[in-house]
């Protein structure tokens, strides 16, 4: 059983999917039981955008399809009896100061909580402050700097020496990624990492977190 | 007898464009220096688009928009509201760096008639950015899924209507204005001319009249500024503008987010939407070149790129519209300047649908070894200076790069110089070092 719903999801298969998880409420499913389901059909969507099998639209796609199974759910929650999965590790991420782009970050902060990451999305230009803030108060280890335009590099920079300023840098790690970021900027900002794409981000989590 | 425009085929219309732009009407040339100059850069030009021999040295192009300005600390924001500092940045800046082909200042934009306007569509420096930063588009579903047949239906009236007033605050009456169809006949004619007259309207019309005045102004810069450098032997490197329909709806319409939906969820639907914007972008690329004399039209590509979308969506979505609005610009004689963001690796097989020495593909992080394996016999393909070398690395970095580049994109011609991205900045020590290095080793014997 618990198969299919993962399954219908990762196959991108809508309407069968939602058919199937309101099927499984009126037989009385557990609610919990069907959300660990459907965010083990994610986990495949994001094998497949990792192999390159899925791209961009699909896993658009397939974020619509959990967000609706969600709000089918969502009034049933307070029955339910199991126990939710428990996060990996948390990750803040936003993108830097001046730049407003978010569909790159979007990918990331969407990948890495199908990956089993608590995210703490800070949002569009983001000053140091915050990203410092959000830091302290949540106690990541792990923080993700966003950036499309190359005004980003100089911005990424200065919050990463912010980091230093606020006696940081050494609790964490730093990843960066968006639009046209290299190992030179890398080196440039004083990052630890860069990364071409989402599951690069994922990826590097694993390996500092989980690892 | 001179042939009738509509006679020709596409080869002699490019020929005559091209004639159109080299014999330079209405300048006044500096000097004999400078009138050879302008031409040998068109010749360069031609050469290197058409392939049929190598030009006499591999072009260079730093392709731009705000980078003439931080080459000289100016502040973008500076720049959008003085119309005589953004023209006297971009003199200094062809003056002293003497690039091939510059980009207008004219893309810079005004502030004053954006302003008029109530324009949020982007969001510009020292108005919801810091005056140093460039301006900046805002991502949002500017047209609803259930407004497809409305675009579809008449796309003029829903840019008018619907689309207009949602970009443009001030131009927020026009949504209740009725259609212009209805001035069809004298007898009908009444409630749309009464429409014009609600205070509104009036006032929304003001606001388009106070826009094209204060754009009119600054476009007298413009107008002046392209005369003169034109006259001292510089080339604009650009003469009209279209883009790849997929990239027009899901840019600044629907939004990245709901036209991947839509590929989806709407998928006939989105496909009609695509196949009725076609035509119009060729009439828009077409209208530039036109006006301007100058054949170069220029095409950023974005949600095509590698990674964005799979080959069977590119095939889908992407290709066949954008193919067809390459065609059209070819048919009609002029030169498609594609700007593939990204990579572009698995789209290359694609680009020798269409025929040899018509277009530039301009690539950002494309492998321009395979670039010019795949499809260097068929197009001419340019740029791939990384900007992260060019804003943190140094000249002898940046000269290791070209001289690749010329050694391997510009073997027997068929290569411009160019950043692999549309530069925002710049670096005064690597930016001459990519100008003047290329002028020395990249001459063909």
């Amino acid at each position: 059983m618990a198969k299919v719903l993962a399954t219908l999801l990762a196959d991108l298969k809508i309407e069968e999917a939602i058919n199937f998880v309101q099927k499984s409420l009126d037989e009385g499913v557990d609610p919990l039981a069907i959300l660990v389901d459907a965010k083990e059909g994610m986990k495949i969507v994001g094998e497949r955008f990792a192999d390159s099998t899925y791209f961009i639209p699909d896993l658009v796609f397939s974020g619509e399809i959990l967000k609706r199974i969600t709000e089918i759910l969502e009034p049933h929650m307070k029955a339910a009896k199991g126990v939710e999965t428990e996060k990996i590790g948390k990750v803040v991420l936003g993108t830097v100061k001046g730049d407003i782009h978010d569909i790159g970050k979007d990918m990331v902060v969407f990948m890495l909580e199908i990956s089993g990451f608590e995210v703490i999305d800070l949002g569009i230009d983001v000053p140091e402050q915050k990203f410092v803030d959000a830091i302290k108060e949540s106690g990541a280890t792990v923080v993700g700097l966003s950036g499309f335009l190359t005004l980003a590099f100089e911005s990424m920079k200065e919050t990463i020496e912010a980091f230093k300023a606020a006696g940081l840098r050494d609790q964490i790690k730093v990843m960066i990624g968006g639009g046209q970021i290299d190992n030179q900027v890398k080196i440039f900002t004083g990052a630890d990492a860069f990364g071409l794409d989402a599951m690069a981000a994922v990826k590097l989590a694993n390996q500092w977190i989980g690892g | 007898m001179k042939k009738d425009w509509k006679e020709l085929t596409a080869e002699e219309r490019q020929e005559a464009r091209f004639e159109r732009w080299l014999a330079g009407e209405g300048l006044d040339f500096a000097s004999p220096e400078a009138k050879a100059s302008y031409q040998r850069k068109i010749t360069r030009f031609k050469d290197v688009v058409q392939l049929k021999k190598a030009p006499d040295r591999v072009p260079v192009f730093p392709f731009h928009t705000f980078m003439p300005v931080s080459l000289f600390g100016v502040l973008p924001g500076e720049v959008m509201r003085d119309g005589e500092k953004l023209v006297s940045v971009w003199r200094r800046y062809l003056a002293e760096y003497k690039p091939d082909y510059y980009i207008s200042p004219g893309l810079v934009l005004n502030h004053a008639p954006l302003e008029k306007l109530g324009y949020i569509l982007y969001r510009l420096p020292g108005k919801g950015v810091d005056e140093k930063y460039p301006y900046q588009c805002v991502e949002g579903e500017y047209m609803t899924a259930d407004e497809y047949e409305a675009l579809i239906e008449d796309p003029s009236d829903f840019f008018l209507r619907t689309y207009l007033p949602r970009i443009c605050d001030a131009l927020k009456p026009f949504q209740f204005f009725p259609p212009l169809t209805g001035l069809l006949e004298l007898p009908c004619m009444g409630p749309t001319l009464i429409a014009l007259g609600t205070p509104e309207m009036q006032s929304a019309l003001q606001a388009l009249m106070d826009a094209g005045k204060a754009a009119f102004e600054w476009g007298g810069h413009i107008g002046a500024f392209e005369k003169e450098a034109q006259e001292q032997g510089h080339l604009n490197g650009a003469g009209g503008i279209s883009k790849a329909p997929f990239d027009v709806l899901g840019d600044t319409i629907r939004g990245t987010r709901a036209i991947m939906m839509d590929m989806y969820m709407r998928k006939d639907l989105l496909l009609k939407a695509l196949e009725r914007l076609t035509p119009l972008m060729i009439k828009l690329g077409v209208s530039g070149p036109n006006i301007s004399g100058n054949p170069i039209v220029f095409m950023p590509l974005h949600k095509g790129a590698d990674g964005f979308m799979s080959d069977e969506q590119f095939k889908t979505f992407y290709w066949p519209f954008l193919k067809e609005v390459i065609l059209g610009l070819i048919e009609e004689g002029c030169v498609p300047f594609l700007f593939a963001e990204g990579g572009y690796n698995s789209r290359l097989e694609y680009l020798n649908e269409l025929p040899k020495g018509r277009c530039v593909w301009m690539f950002d992080k494309t492998d321009m070894i395979k670039a010019k394996e795949v499809v260097g016999g068929t197009t001419c393909i340019a740029g791939n200076v990384p900007i992260t070398t060019i804003l943190s690395g140094t000249p002898e970095q940046v000269k290791e790069i070209c001289k690749g580049l010329i050694d391997v994109a510009g073997k027997g011609g068929g290569y411009i110089m160019a950043s692999g991205c549309s530069m925002d900045e710049g670096k005064p020590d690597t930016i001459h070092a990519m100008i003047d290095f290329t002028k020395e080793y990249g001459m063909y014997k």
